[in-house]
């Protein structure tokens, strides 16, 4: 085994491990601490059929982000469009054993890279030109675009210039990471890079504001029905009101 | 009128560059240590305040998941900058919704997270210092509560959530606002926001039924502390005796009286306002929410009606039903008897517009609307009815309801600009616990946006009346008004015109 193998093989342990447990804690904390009142934002569901609906334009097409900024909402949106299309088409780099029929036809998608970068590009120009924007920016902010950008950049070199390394060693190498039979991994240069720096992104997952994909799922302006005064709102932490044992009920059933 | 420089309006609502710490200041006054303690909050600033705050935080982020989550998931979009009030009046950046989160949120990440701790220039986090502390007390104190952010953000983060945490941490360690915990006082030894004890109270409302039957020549009752009728109506006090607010509630007054519905007004309850949301504190809230339960219970009313305040509504709607069993559905001693008590035909509680609104589709009241022929109105949507209650029990019911009285009761209405209305809609500058003197400069530049919007309307149609359902938007009008060249006295209640056009039998068919 080389070293850079071994390097690699510990530094994806190394980042799952905290993507997993960082997360996993985060989620628990989200689901655990209560959401005492009611608080919907309008124009807010009244039933769950329509809250479903709700949280399905908010999370697949930025309904919010559209009335409030167009520029914002397209460079975002596209962005995170390319995102979804490219993590599907790298599902053959990890799937175990034979591939779907899907799967063997998901070459085209590469050509997502090209809407993800625009995004970035996009939205990092909004933040360098527009003065509120480049207010609330700290370094980190326009560190996660440039690592966004470097991710997507050596990706589209590897993809459209050079060779990118064969897809049944990488999968050799990401099933090997499971089964605990490590292989050697590719060690082209640029291919090493991209993958050192999705390592990174996963790595700062659960410690960063990319907790913006799991919390929008639990922002209670979003995810709660507008009945408060149909059926009473009980979280676990209304610990002052009184109540019988049947009331406490879970966390949330909105 | 003091002397404070105002723009003036254009003709569309401009989004201004950033003037880096235009509205830099001390902020509000100070509440004192007999107004702190009588709230339970430390007298003075405490000496280890910084620990006391830090351990504030960890509590706020442990009860409220709007908290921990909106402090984790920002991502600096920029969505919400241009989309708050004061930003839009005073260009200054820390009233940028997300940068006023932010005052919070970079002391959060420098005690809470490990980014926070280890690399707090790389992730903006900050110390909780004199300096952050005085921050806080100003830009949280120039915040409204109004949740326009809110709509806009893609993650729902809503800066009243945090600005509510901020105040109650700030309370915490003895830091309280003069305004708000003042009236907190009140209401609390007295009962209603302006202090004013029950024979006062009575005396009022004694005056004003002679005031109306002079007025119309029909002997209306205002009856109070009336046991086994069917409806307790509770009302924002600035009602009783604020222009124009109490124009608005003979409107109330003059609609019992053609309903036939038995009502009263509570001497115990004499007040819907809950200032315990603008502070932040849940259990000054619920303390608030009790006094009504109990009232709803002692009379033994079937219905409870809340009269025009915003964010009462917002309280009332969305929170009583959980802090104090007043809706349907609870299971605790006191809900099982408000569930015994209360009348299932209607919602409980229930809004004054909700109530006359019900009474014209049945026919039951008859108007002349000639009366408010005068009038070109417009409506100005209060912030925590629309964005946080509904009525009606239909879609955006908080938007239409109001409307169709309105329209029923006048000839002339047009709305403002869209982006200016409903679900977008402007606050009026005071809202929040700011409608304090000491805050009139921010006050008056708050307003801009709703003048701006106004400004539109009157060229393009002539309005010459807003109405409106909120007792600090009907206050914070009157007194802005004049700033932006608008005649004070167009600010109106809904139920003014309501009252005015309504046409009176000389009985009640109530048994008042």
């Amino acid at each position: 085994m080389s070293l850079t193998s071994t390097l690699f093989i510990l530094l994806f342990y190394f980042s799952v491990s905290i993507f997993v447990i960082g997360l996993t804690r985060k989620i628990i904390q989200y689901w655990r601490t209560p959401a005492p009142l009611k608080i919907p934002i309008a124009p807010a569901p009244q039933t769950l059929p329509k809250l479903y609906l709700r949280m399905f334009r908010e999370v697949f097409l930025f309904e919010s982000l559209f009335k409030a900024n167009k520029w914002t909402w397209f460079f975002g949106w596209v962005f995170h469009f390319g995102l979804v299309l490219l993590f599907f088409r790298h599902l053959v780099y990890i799937w175990p054993g034979e591939l779907p029929e899907i799967l063997l036809h998901s070459s085209p998608l590469r050509y997502a890279a090209f809407p993800l970068i625009l995004g970035l590009l996009g939205l990092l120009c909004r933040r360098v030109i527009v003065d509120r924007v480049r207010y609330i920016s700290s370094p980190s902010d326009y560190l996660m675009l440039i690592l966004l950008i470097a991710i997507a950049s050596t990706g589209i070199l590897m993809t459209f210039f050079h060779n990118h390394p064969n897809i049944l060693s990488v999968n050799n190498f990401i099933q090997g990471l499971v089964t605990l039979n490590w292989s050697e991994l590719p060690e082209e240069g640029i291919f090493l890079a991209h993958i050192i720096l999705v390592l990174i992104l996963v790595a700062i997952y659960p410690i960063s504001k990319l907790l913006h994909a799991p919390g929008v799922f639990f922002s209670p302006t979003l995810n709660q029905v507008d009945n408060a005064r149909k059926k009473r709102h009980i979280s676990s932490g209304n610990l002052d009101i009184e109540m019988n044992e049947n009331e406490q009920d879970l966390d949330n059933n909105n | 009128m003091s002397d404070i420089k105002v723009e003036k309006l254009k003709t569309y609502i401009e989004t201004p560059s950033i003037e880096i710490d235009s509205m830099k200041g001390v902020g509000p006054f100070k509440a004192n240590k007999e107004t702190q303690e009588e709230l339970g909050f430390p007298g003075e600033k405490v000496d280890n305040w910084k620990e006391v705050a830090i351990n504030k935080i960890a509590d706020s982020v442990s009860k409220y998941r709007s908290v921990q989550v909106f402090l984790d998931i920002c991502v600096k979009c920029g969505a919400c900058t241009d989309k708050c009030h004061y930003y839009l009046g005073t260009s200054d950046p820390k009233n940028m919704p997300v940068a006023r989160q932010d005052l919070f949120r970079s002391v959060y990440r420098r005690y809470f997270t490990f980014a926070g701790k280890y690399f707090p220039k790389l992730v903006g986090a900050k110390d909780l210092d004199e300096e952050m502390l005085d921050d806080w007390h100003n830009y949280f104190h120039q915040c409204s509560q109004c949740r326009r952010c809110s709509v806009f953000c893609p993650y729902g983060i809503d800066t009243a959530e945090i600005s509510m945490a901020a105040r109650e941490v700030m309370n915490s360690i003895g830091i309280g606002q003069k305004y708000s915990n003042q009236i907190l006082g009140k209401v609390k030894k007295i009962g209603n926001n302006l202090g004013m004890p029950e024979p006062a109270l009575k005396d009022t409302l004694l005056d004003l039924e002679e005031d109306i039957e002079q007025e119309t020549g029909v002997a209306v009752r205002i009856p109070i502390d009336k046991k086994d009728v069917e409806v307790l109506l509770v009302t924002p006090s600035a009602d009783f005796f604020a222009e124009p607010h109490i124009d608005g509630f003979v409107g109330y007054v003059k609609v019992f009286h053609q309903s036939g519905v038995s009502w009263t007004l509570s001497s115990y309850a004499s007040e819907a306002a809950n200032f315990g949301m603008f502070i932040g504190s849940y259990e000054v809230m619920r303390q608030g929410a009790l006094r009504i339960r109990k009232a709803a219970i002692d009379l033994g009313v079937s219905r409870v009606i809340v009269g025009e305040c915003g964010h009462a509504w917002r309280v009332a709607y969305s929170f009583w039903n959980t802090l104090s069993g007043l809706g349907s559905g609870g299971g605790d001693e006191y809900a099982l008897q408000l569930q015994r008590q209360l009348d299932k035909r209607y919602p409980q509680p229930q809004h004054i517009i909700e109530f006359t609104y019900d009474l014209i589709q049945k026919g039951k009241l008859v108007f002349d609307k000639s009366r408010n022929d005068h009038r070109v109105v417009t409506f100005h949507d209060s912030c925590n009815i629309a964005r946080g209650s509904n009525m009606g029990d239909i879609e955006n019911g908080q938007f239409i309801l109001p409307r169709e009285v309105i329209k029923a009761t006048c000839s002339n209405f047009v709305d403002m600009p869209i982006e200016t209305i409903k679900v977008s809609t402007y606050c009026c500058g005071g809202g929040g616990g700011l409608l304090t003197d000491d805050l009139i400069e921010l006050r008056v530049k708050g307003a801009l946006p709703r003048m701006q919007a106004l400004k539109q309307a009157e060229e393009s149609d002539a309005v010459n009346t807003m109405a409106a359902l909120c007792a600090i938007c009907k206050s914070q009008f009157s007194k802005v008004l004049p700033y932006y060249d608008f005649d004070p006295y167009m600010i109106v209640s809904v139920h003014q015109l309501v009252g005015e056009a309504i046409i009176l039998d000389k009985e009640s068919k109530s048994k008042n």
